[in-house]
Formats: structure tokens, C-alpha cells, sequence
């Protein structure tokens, strides 16, 4: 298998795609972009003009716009996989192209695991139609039924007559031929599959392997500039004076500029302060060291992440906004004679630290703007920098490099704002590249989150009443900086949890933010995760029983949950495609109990089994983490299995890299990652503050097992990372007998001899 | 002025001595396969070759490559087909790939030393590589069997 990647750099304009002569399926509606816009008005992600994905040239070969994100998911293999496969494509002569930001291909924003789950029904569709075409112009020139001819591999082949028609010989037939209708389209059955749920490897192998592969940091645009970003130090402080007598002194500046210092909502502008302008990204950080910058830090400069946490906790001890109610749980717990269980969970703020920071090469000329970003939405590019410069989204072109990790920081494009105005500014191509220590103290971090839980034990120690309430600063607060409550956060692992208590009350608290905040690979469910698995191993604790049989029976009888029906606030119907099903959570339950020999291990030696279960971005996860504790302290994970049932899975080899992957990053929110703040300032810098796994420190082997499902597609980046941290805390109590209830562990552990 | 030699071409450098051989490599070479993270020698993405060791380039002053002999992953092996280039395709290493040229880099220096490495070598000598994706499993993998160590 061979794809070649079409880079931005080589290619100018998107029309450049296809050649006059090639054949793209017309749409059975004409314009296009006035029906993405339509969809686009109502809300449909999906409902896309086929046409626009893929074209197949005078010699055959085949053209697939990729038009969502590379940044290690594997989207921009999986989704031409799909065109491919109903295509009836050879895969060796098949290019797959970025596309620029544009709104005709629906969202592009590669974010909450959705590429698939979004676009497997549009990708097939444009394969589909494109074969059926193809199919009809061969029956026709050998005069047979349409029904008798079939696409395969590059060919149109009659069996009956043991004749074949290459696509390319069919392009000339093709010149007025439209897209057949929905219902006459041809799809295949999956027993047809070609590469459809298959092992393959990303695209961009090859180039990943040679240092080929163009990553935002490495776009460059002739006689461009390199900029770095004084910004504020304290969100909403403001700028009194700079002095940047020094900073001209360095070899390398060519001056200093300043940008507009944003004020909340902070939304995705740009930050604003003072901007170095050299060279070289070296005379360029040279020139910032030199800067003295005076800012009034404003009223966040009072946030200190300890004081915070401390009110946090305090907030999780009373009543809040009830979102979900089953019953009455006040009147279980003031009956005597139950055993009566709380506890109290904390997670802090997280940065999301890609490997590759944040960066941006941008033009500003004639009034329009060229990018090219490693961002993760680049019509959000669109929208943002058209805002921010005060011109049309249209004049904005953003080309989508690979991405150097993302994991939800690049789909807020304030970055690319920046290097815009930058450029702007000084009349020149700029490049913005974000330093290690803008990128950790800059972030939109992660809600730190204080959790508490209460329940009583009834008949075989199986709770009678369940309370649980969470709070941490929103996402909201990007719109509304006095947004205090959790909104689609708390749908994440929260109001949704599955078990069958016939007294349940969901709540949530408030707090306000003081810094930017934002979603980050897997969102609100690490924390509802970690605040429930873990409380429901300590009753399975205080009842004595088998975890795994204690988890089962509280979800309960399969089913498929309605929970407008079981006291959710403001539920919205069930999704009939994907509904919350019991039966599939259970399932991948028992299946990673078995994998892991769950029945058979015993603790010894410092070392035991813990488990968790979560649905997250509707795929059904359940985790076992094998710990050692080392007699210092120091935690090892020698093996982690991991049963997952996300539906129809394309490419199994990149789900199970996803799940490999979310595995090492919930071990690093377990033991290691914490983003504090003194003053209102961000305490960590770089890796040395902000810590994430190692090879040392990271799970030695995980075995992901892919449960068979017929279900349509569900998500895969994301949904690995939830159970993570509770699986390894469980696992931890079982091996120690100690309860950890804030996160990371770090050295909670530690002996006091080590 | 600096003399070294880059991939097996000699060249020079005129310019503040003080700067990285990182930012050399990158915006004057436009050799972008070597990858800034950190800057501090805290996570390995800037790995390069100094006389055929494994070095940080964000820490390497260019006053301090005089007269060295730089490999970068461009010039590893010309057509991509270093052993553990290989074996990293044979395993699916990559996801993002950022990292993913200091981390073969890195191994391809400690292999030289260590044709056979243990698990716990393979520790020692990676654990300087941060990979935010999380292909460390893999990571060992393709080294054993670049290696012929069994996996």
C-alpha cells in the first residue's frame, strides 16, 4: 500500500486538486456550498454534498480529500479508508489530500472523537456514489443490466462475460454523469469490506519515520519573520508600560510591536501583549528575555490553587443545583441502620502539552490572510482571525499542517490570531512558535475539580441511596468569565452514570475561573470517572464483595436507558443510533475480567488488580490495571487490559495505538500531571514542573481487546483515558490498602524511610 | 566563524556562537526533521547525532559543534531504511510522529552501544524521550526487533 500525502507546501490553491479532466460526481443538488451552509443553519454536521470528497483523475488515480486533522488519531487514513473501500479503489493509487479550511466539507473540527462517528455515512456515500456511476457507464457501453456489473478493485468487471473496463478507460464516458440517487446508490455489505475493518498503516508513515512529515512548526513562507509574545501573566491583566531598550540591543530584533491586551470573555482571541520581532526564533526569545514589562495584574492575581481547591471542597460539602433526581435520598440516609459511606475526590488543572506547541506561519496582504497552522479547526481559524483583523472569514485561507499532538488546545486558534496580527503589523510573513513555557502557562487548562459522594448500604451491601456532587470552574467561562456551572460538562460521566439505585441525586456546585479553561482529550469525564469508580470501589470495599460482581450489579439489568425517565433535568430524547446501553457496558465488563484473569489473581508482594468502567463519546471502555507498589512507595503498572466496544472499528490497528496511548495518558493524570497557580501566575514552566509519563513510568504492556460489534462507529481517541486513574487507584487500595482520593499520587505513597 | 559538518556536508556558520545547534538546523538549514520541545533537554524531540552520540541539540551552543560531525535524522540513513526506521513501520510506532525522529535517533545511538538491549537498558537510555501520545510499548517493541531481541 503505498498513499502519498499532498502537502500544503506543494500545492497552491485548492482547485489545483483536481485536474479539467478528471471526474468528480456532480451533486444531485447544484450548488453546493449554499446546501453546506443549509446544514450547516440546522445544525448538521453531516449532511454533505458527496461530491466533495473525492475525484478520480483522467489516468484513474484517485484523489480523497482528507478534511479533518492529523494528530495521531489516524483520521486522515480512516477516512479515505472509507471512501476507498465502497470506491472499490486500489488503495496504491490513491492520494490523499488536506483540505484548506472551508465550510463545504461540514465540520472540520477534529475534536471530541467524532471523525468517524460523524462522517462514516458521508464517506460511503461519496465512495458509493462515485462506484455507482462508474458501474452504470460500464453496464451501458457493454449493453447488460446494471445489477450484473460490479466495482473492483479499479475495475468494472461482468462475470458472466468475464469482461473488465478500468476506471480510467470509463472517465470519458463520464463527462455529464450525475450522482446517482440515495436510494439507487449501490452500497456494499460488509462482508464486501475491503479495508474496512482492517489493519492498516497511517498514511504518513513513512514521512513520520524520515522527519518529512511538515508540522506547523516547520511551515515557513519566503521572507517571513519569527515573533515571540510578552503576554499577560495574570488573565485580564493590563499593560502599563514596556521598556524594550535592551531587547534592540540583541543581534537578530527588528523591532518590538504590541498587540491589544484582550479582556474577558476571552472566548479564542488572541491574548495580545508585546511582540519581539527578529530574525531567528533564537534572536527572537534573546531579544523577550530582555523586555521589562509592567502589567496591572488585575483581580485574578488573588488565585492560588491551594486556597482554591480548599473552597472547592468546601463548595462540594453543600447542597448545589440538583441536575438529576431518582427518589428521595435524604430520607434513606436519615433512616438508622444503613451503613452510611462518603467521600471526597479531588483532580487538579492539567495543561494539555502537546509535543509539538502551538505555532502558526501567517500573511496578512491585500487586505486577506494565507495560514498555515498545526490547528485542529481551521474554519475556527477562519472565524477567529476574520475577527480579529476585522475582515470576511472568506478572505482567510487556512491550510492544516500535521499536527505535533493536539488533544483539544488546537481547536481554540487564538495562536493563529496572533501570528496574524503580527503580521499585520510589520508587513511581512510572520512565524509564531509557541515556547515550551507559553504553551504550560498559556493554556486553556483542564478544570481542576473537587467531587463528593455519599450513599447507604443496603441488603448485600448494595446502596439503597447514592448522592454525588461535582464542581469545577466551566468551559462556559470562555463566553461568560461569571459562568460558574458545568453545562455539556456535566453530561460527561455525570448525570449519564448507569446504575440502577432506586434513590439517586446528581448535583453540581459553583466556581468561578481564574484562568482560561478549556476541553482536553477525554473533557469532564476524567474527573466524574475517577469521583465514581473510585466510590464505587470503596463500597464494594465496605461490603466486602467482588469488585467486578459489585460493578455489574450496580449498572444492573441490560437495558437501554431513557434518562429523562430516570430524573435527568432537561433531558433531551434518547438517540435512537446511539443510546446509552447497559448491556455493551456490562459486556466489555466481563470481557476484560477474563482477559485479565481477574477470577484468578490474588494481591501479594506489593502488587493487585483494579478495575474501572466508563462510557464516554458513546463507546463502552472497562479497564484492569495491574499495579506494583514498591515497598519506597513508588508505583510500577506492569500490565493494563482493556476491553473496548466502540462500535465498527475501521482500522483496529489504530484503535488499538488509541487506547495504548489514552492508557499512558491517564497514567500520567494518575501519578504525575498538576497545574498550580500562586498569585494568579501559572507555577509549572516545562517538563521539568509539569510532568507527564515516561517510558519508566508508563504502563509496560497493554492489551487492548476490541469487542465484535455491529454498532455503527463510536468514538476512539478519547474514551481510553477515563478509567484509567480510578483502575490504578483501585488497584492500588488492593495492594496496599490505601485510599487515594486526590490526584496525581506523585509521593503519596512514599515510605518514610525512602 | 563555526566549521562542522552536516549530514556529511561541510558548512559554516556566522552568527551569535551562543545559539542552539537546534534553531541552526532548523531555520537556516530548514532541517525540520529535528523537532523543538522543550528547550531544556527535558523531553528529547531536538535529538541529534554529535560525533556519532546521541545530544540535544537545544542544549549544543553552536560555539560547541566546531569541527563536529552532526547527523540528523535526514541524514541517518539517505533513503529512510535505517533498521530502526524498519522497524518502527513494521510496528506502527507513530501517532502524532512529533517525537517520534529524537526517539529513532536516540535508539539508533544506544544500539550502537548496546546491540542487545535488556528492558531495563532500554529504559535507561529512553527515558529522556517524552512521547505525549503514548507509544512507548511500541517504541520498545520496534527497538527489539531492530535489535533481533526477542519481543
Amino acid at each position: 500500500m503505498k498513499v502519498e500525502i499532498v502537502s500544503a507546501s506543494r500545492r497552491e490553491f485548492l482547485s489545483h486538486i483536481f485536474s479539467a479532466a478528471a471526474f468528480v460526481v456532480s451533486a444531485p443538488i447544484a450548488n453546493s456550498v449554499a446546501r453546506a451552509q443549509q446544514a450547516a443553519t440546522a445544525g448538521d454536521a453531516t449532511r454533505w454534498d458527496p461530491s466533495v470528497y473525492l475525484g478520480i483523475e483522467a489516468n484513474g488515480d484517485v484523489k480523497i480529500i482528507a478534511h479533518r486533522s492529523e494528530m495521531g488519531t489516524g483520521c486522515r487514513t480512516c477516512l479515505p479508508m472509507i471512501v476507498a473501500d465502497e470506491l472499490e479503489a486500489d488503495w496504491a493509487r490513491v492520494t490523499i489530500v488536506q483540505a484548506l479550511g472551508d465550510v463545504k466539507y461540514g465540520s472540520q473540527n477534529t475534536d471530541g472523537s467524532c471523525s468517524v462517528r460523524d462522517f462514516y455515512d458521508a464517506m460511503r456515500s461519496a465512495g458509493a456514489a462515485a462506484r455507482t456511476t462508474l458501474e452504470r457507464a460500464a453496464a451501458g457501453q457493454w449493453g447488460v443490466p446494471e445489477g450484473e456489473v460490479q466495482g473492483r478493485n479499479h475495475f468494472v468487471v461482468h462475470t458472466k462475460t468475464n469482461r473488465r473496463i478500468s476506471y480510467a478507460q470509463l472517465i470519458p464516458l463520464l463527462s455529464s454523469a450525475t450522482a446517482p440517487a440515495q436510494n439507487e446508490t449501490r452500497f456494499k455489505t460488509p462482508d464486501q469490506f475491503r479495508y474496512i475493518g482492517k489493519d492498516m498503516p497511517m498514511a504518513d508513515l513513512d514521512d513520520l519515520v524520515r522527519g518529512k512529515g511538515t508540522f506547523g512548526i516547520d511551515a515557513k513562507m519566503p521572507g517571513m519573520v519569527y515573533a515571540t509574545i510578552e503576554r499577560p501573566p495574570v488573565m485580564g491583566a493590563k499593560l502599563r508600560t514596556v521598556d524594550d531598550s535592551a531587547v534592540k540591543q540583541v543581534n537578530g530584533v527588528q523591532q518590538v510591536v504590541m498587540l491589544d491586551v484582550a479582556q474577558p470573555p476571552l472566548a479564542f482571541k488572541p491574548l495580545g501583549g508585546a511582540v519581539v520581532i527578529a530574525n531567528s526564533t533564537w534572536a527572537a526569545l534573546q531579544g523577550r528575555r530582555k523586555l521589562k514589562a509592567d502589567w496591572d495584574l488585575g483581580e485574578n492575581a488573588s488565585y492560588d490553587s491551594v486556597a482554591y481547591r480548599k473552597a472547592m471542597d468546601e463548595t462540594a460539602r453543600k447542597p448545589g443545583r440538583v441536575v438529576r433526581e431518582m427518589g428521595n435520598v435524604d430520607t434513606e440516609f436519615n433512616k438508622t441502620g444503613g451503613k452510611v459511606i462518603e467521600a471526597a475526590y479531588y483532580t487538579p488543572a492539567l495543561a494539555h502539552a502537546p509535543m509539538e506547541p502551538p505555532a502558526a506561519v501567517a500573511e496578512f496582504k491585500d487586505g486577506k490572510v494565507v495560514t498555515w497552522a498545526n490547528t485542529q479547526n481551521p474554519q475556527a481559524v477562519q472565524d477567529t482571525v476574520a475577527k480579529a483583523l476585522g475582515i470576511s472569514k472568506d478572505a482567510v485561507t487556512c491550510h492544516v499542517t500535521l499536527l505535533g499532538g493536539g488533544f483539544g488546545r488546537k481547536s481554540k486558534p487564538d495562536y493563529v490570531a496572533e501570528a496574524a496580527l503580527i503580521s499585520r503589523q510589520v508587513g511581512k510573513p510572520v512565524k509564531l512558535v509557541w515556547s515550551r513555557e507559553d504553551d504550560i502557562q498559556f493554556d486553556y487548562y483542564h478544570s481542576p475539580a473537587s467531587l463528593y459522594m455519599k450513599a447507604v448500604l443496603g441488603e448485600g451491601g448494595k446502596p439503597t441511596a447514592w448522592l454525588q456532587r461535582t464542581v469545577f470552574p466551566p468551559i462556559a467561562m470562555q463566553n461568560d468569565p461569571n459562568e460558574q456551572y458545568g453545562g455539556f460538562q456535566l453530561g460527561m460521566g455525570w448525570t449519564d452514570i448507569p446504575y440502577q439505585i432506586p434513590n439517586l441525586r446528581v448535583e453540581n456546585g459553583p466556581a468561578k475561573a481564574h484562568v482560561r479553561i478549556g476541553w482536553l482529550r477525554s473533557v469532564a469525564n476524567i474527573y466524574h470517572a475517577f469521583g465514581v469508580q473510585s466510590f464505587t470501589d470503596e463500597l464494594a470495599a465496605a461490603a466486602g464483595r467482588d469488585r467486578v460482581e459489585y460493578l455489574l450489579e450496580l449498572i444492573g439489568q441490560p437495558r437501554t436507558i431513557d434518562f429523562g425517565k430516570e430524573g435527568l433535568k432537561n433531558a433531551t430524547r434518547v438517540n435512537p443510533k446511539f443510546p446509552f446501553d447497559t448491556a455493551r457496558l456490562r459486556n466489555v465488563i466481563e470481557h476484560v475480567a477474563q482477559k485479565s484473569n481477574w477470577a484468578n489473581h490474588k494481591p501479594g508482594n506489593g502488587r493487585a488488580l483494579g478495575i474501572a468502567a466508563h462510557r464516554s463519546f458513546l463507546s463502552y471502555v472497562a479497564t484492569v490495571v495491574e499495579v506494583e507498589v514498591t515497598p519506597a512507595g513508588e508505583v510500577r503498572i506492569p500490565r493494563i487490559d482493556v476491553a473496548v466496544d466502540p462500535g465498527l472499528a475501521i482500522n483496529p490497528e489504530l484503535v488499538r495505538a488509541q487506547f495504548e496511548g489514552a492508557a499512558v495518558f491517564g497514567t500520567s493524570i494518575a501519578l504525575l500531571s498538576e497545574v498550580t497557580a500562586a498569585g494568579g501566575r501559572i507555577q509549572q514552566r516545562n517538563f521539568d514542573g509539569y510532568q507527564v509519563a515516561r517510558m519508566n513510568q508508563a504502563p509496560r504492556v497493554t492489551n487492548v481487546h476490541i469487542v465484535r460489534s455491529d454498532a455503527p462507529p463510536a468514538g476512539v481517541g478519547e474514551p481510553g483515558v477515563p478509567p484509567i486513574a480510578p483502575a490504578i487507584c483501585n488497584a492500588i487500595f488492593a495492594a496496599t490498602g490505601k485510599r487515594i482520593r486526590a490526584l496525581p499520587i506523585k509521593r503519596q505513597l512514599s515510605t518514610s524511610s525512602a | 566563524m563555526i566549521r562542522l559538518n552536516v549530514n556529511g556536508k561541510p558548512q559554516q556558520f556566522e552568527g551569535d556562537v551562543e545559539m542552539p545547534l537546534l534553531w541552526y538546523l532548523r531555520d537556516e538549514l530548514y532541517l525540520t526533521g529535528t523537532k523543538y520541545g522543550c528547550g531544556m533537554g527535558l523531553c528529547g524531540a531536538c535529538t541529534v547525532h554529535i560525533n556519532g552520540e546521541a545530544a540535544r541539540s537545544c542544549l549544543t551552543p553552536m560555539k560547541s559543534a566546531e569541527a563536529k560531525n552532526i547527523t540528523t535524522i535526514e541524514g541517518l540513513a539517505v533513503k529512510g531504511d535505517h533498521p530502526l526506521q524498519k522497524a518502527w513501520k513494521a510496528c506502527n510506532v507513530p501517532q502524532c510522529g512529533y517525537c517520534q525522529t529524537g526517539q529513532i535517533m536516540q535508539a539508533a545511538s544506544m544500539l550502537k552501544k548496546t546491540p542487545k538491549p535488556t528492558d531495563a537498558q532500554i529504559d535507561t537510555a529512553m527515558q529522556g524521550n517524552i512521547c505525549r501520545c503514548g507509544t512507548y510499548q511500541r517504541i520498545r517493541q520496534a527497538i527489539k526487533l531492530a535489535s533481533g531481541v526477542k519481543v
